[in-house]
C-alpha cells in the first residue's frame, strides 16, 4: 500500500527530532501519500515491555496499529525497535485467533478493534521496494561523496521468520540505497553486529551495552569512514551518546552518526542544520562543514 | 499468573530440550563476545529448572536474534529468553532501571518522554515543541493508561515513584 501513516515512536520526536524533520522532507519530495499517526504512543519497546508481559505488549502495539487501520494506511516505521514491535505484533495477531480475541477484549474497553487489515513497513524496505533505487537516484540534486559505514541493526532483518526483507547474513538493500546517493558503502568486520542497545540492555546494564558499542566502533574506526549511517534512532543514540560516554573514559572516536532519512534529505539539497545533524550529542561541526551549505 | 507461561510450558512450546549444546549461539552472541552472557549455558539452565529465572544474564541479551537465526536445532532462543524474562517479571524480578522505564510508559505513554532540552531542539528545527503523539493528544494518553490498567501492567511492574 502506498498510503502510509508515519509512526514516530519515542526517540525520534523526543531525542532526535532532526530525523522526524528529515523523514517528512523525504516523504514529501518523493511524492508519497503520507500523514503522521496522530495520538500514537510508545510502540511499546520490544526488549523491555515484551519481556515483562506479552499481553500488555500486544495491547499497546495493536492500539497503535488500529489508529492506522482506521485511516486505511500502512504504518511506516523509522526505527528498528518500533518496526520489530509493531510488525511482530501485527503478524502474531493476524495469525493467532486466540491472541487476537484476547487483545480485542482489552481494546474493546477503549472502543477499538484490531482487524488485521494493514501492514507495518520499515523505511529502508519501503523505499527499496515501493520507490526503488533508480527513482531515488533521479531525485538527487546533490550527490554525496562520502565514505559510509552502513549499520543495519538487528530488527530490520531479524527474526527472518517474520520479515519480508532478504538475506540476514549478507543483505544489500541498505547499501544500495546509500550508494544511490553517491556515497560509498565501505565494508568492515562485524558489520552485521548489534549496536549493543537493544533488549533493555542500554537502559539497565549500560556498561554491557557500551562494551558492545566500543567493539563495533573500533571496527568502523579502522574502516576510515566519514560517518555511520543507520536506520534506527536507538542505534543512532547508542553510537552518538555512546561516543560521548566513551570519550569520557578516554576513548575518542569522533565518527558522526546519521539516520538514512537525514542522509537522503542532504542529497535532496537540504543542509546539515536543516535536518538537525548539528543537534547530535557529539560535536559534528567538522562533518557539517565538510558537507557545506 | 495470567500473562506469563510456566517454565514447563516454555520448555515444551519451544523445544528447549532439543538443544545439543553445540555453542553456535554463544559463538554468534555479541553480548557473549564483549560481555559475560553465555547463551549456551543459559539455554541448558532453562531446560533444567525454574531457577533460571533468577539468572541475571537473562537481562544481558540485546535480542539481536543471531543465535535464533543460526541455531541448527531451530530453537527460537530469543523468544525463549523473552518468555523466561516474563516469568521472572511476574515474580517481581525486574531490574530497577527497567521498573523506571515502565513507570515512564504508564505516566507519559512514552518510554522516553519529551523534556525541555528536546522541546528546544524541536523548535530550532521549526517543528512544534510537542510531537503529534500522545504528547499532543490527552484523550489518547487516557486510552493508553486505560489499556495498561486493563492488562494489569501496574501490578506486574510496581507502580511506585
Amino acid at each position: 500500500m502506498m498510503r502510509i501513516s508515519l509512526f514516530l515512536g519515542c526517540l525520534v520526536p523526543n531525542r532526535y527530532p532532526g530525523i522526524e524533520k528529515a523523514t517528512g522532507i523525504c516523504l514529501e519530495t518523493l511524492g508519497i501519500d503520507w500523514k503522521e499517526l496522530d495520538g500514537a504512543s510508545c510502540c511499546p519497546a520490544p526488549g523491555v515491555f515484551r519481556s515483562f508481559d506479552e499481553p500488555t505488549w500486544l495491547a499497546l502495539a495493536s492500539r497503535n496499529i488500529t489508529l492506522s487501520e482506521t485511516d486505511d494506511r500502512d504504518v511506516l516505521t523509522i526505527c528498528n525497535g518500533c518496526y520489530g514491535s509493531l510488525a511482530d505484533a501485527n503478524l502474531k495477531l493476524k495469525n493467532n485467533s486466540l491472541l487476537k480475541e484476547q487483545t480485542n477484549s482489552h481494546l474493546s474497553q477503549i472502543g477499538r478493534h484490531f482487524d488485521g487489515t494493514i501492514d507495518v513497513r520499515h523505511i529502508i524496505e519501503f523505499l527499496y521496494s515501493e520507490i526503488g533505487v533508480q527513482k531515488i537516484k533521479e531525485k538527487i540534486v546533490r550527490p554525496l561523496d562520502l565514505k559510509v559505514a552502513v549499520h543495519y541493526g538487528c530488527h530490520m532483518l531479524k527474526p527472518s521468520s517474520s520479515r519480508a526483507t532478504a538475506s540476514v547474513e549478507h543483505p544489500s538493500v541498505f547499501d544500495e540505497l546509500v550508494e544511490a546517493l553517491g556515497c560509498t558503502s565501505v565494508d568492515y568486520p562485524d558489520k552485521m553486529e548489534c549496536c549493543g542497545a537493544g533488549g533493555g540492555v542500554r537502559s539497565a546494564l549500560g556498561e554491557t551495552a557500551l562494551a558492545i558499542t566500543e567493539h563495533k566502533l573500533g571496527k568502523i574506526e579502522d574502516a576510515d569512514v566519514d560517518c555511520i549511517v543507520e536506520a534506527c534512532p536507538f542505534c543512532h543514540m547508542q553510537f552518538d551518546a555512546g561516543q560521548v560516554s566513551l570519550a569520557g573514559k578516554g576513548r575518542e572516536f569522533g565518527i558522526p552518526v546519521i539516520h538514512y532519512s537525514q542522509l537522503l534529505a542532504l542529497s535532496l539539497g537540504y543542509s546539515a542544520e536543516d535536518v538537525g545533524i548539528n543537534l547530535n550529542e557529539m560535536d559534528c561541526s567538522d562533518f557539517c562543514n565538510l558537507l557545506g551549505k | 499468573m495470567a500473562g506469563a507461561p510456566s517454565i514447563e510450558e516454555v520448555i515444551e512450546d519451544f523445544n528447549v530440550l532439543k538443544c545439543m549444546q553445540c555453542g553456535v549461539c554463544s559463538g554468534s552472541c555479541p553480548s557473549g563476545r564483549q560481555a559475560s552472557l553465555n547463551v549456551r549455558r543459559l539455554v541448558r539452565k532453562i531446560g533444567r529448572d525454574h531457577a533460571a529465572i533468577c539468572d541475571e544474564s537473562l537481562w544481558m541479551c540485546t535480542t539481536c536474534y543471531n543465535c535464533q537465526e543460526r541455531c541448527p536445532r531451530g530453537i527460537a532462543i530469543v523468544d525463549v529468553i523473552l518468555a523466561v524474562r516474563s516469568i521472572a517479571a511476574h515474580e517481581g524480578l525486574i531490574l530497577e532501571r527497567h521498573r523506571h522505564v515502565a513507570y515512564l510508559l504508564q505516566e507519559h505513554g512514552h518510554a522516553v518522554p519529551i523534556d525541555d532540552t528536546h522541546k528546544e531542539k524541536r523548535m530550532q528545527l521549526g517543528l512544534n515543541s510537542l510531537p503529534s503523539t500522545v504528547h499532543s493528544h490527552p484523550d489518547d494518553l487516557k486510552d493508553v493508561k486505560h489499556l495498561l490498567a486493563s492488562c494489569g501492567f501496574g501490578e506486574i511492574t510496581g507502580r511506585k515513584e
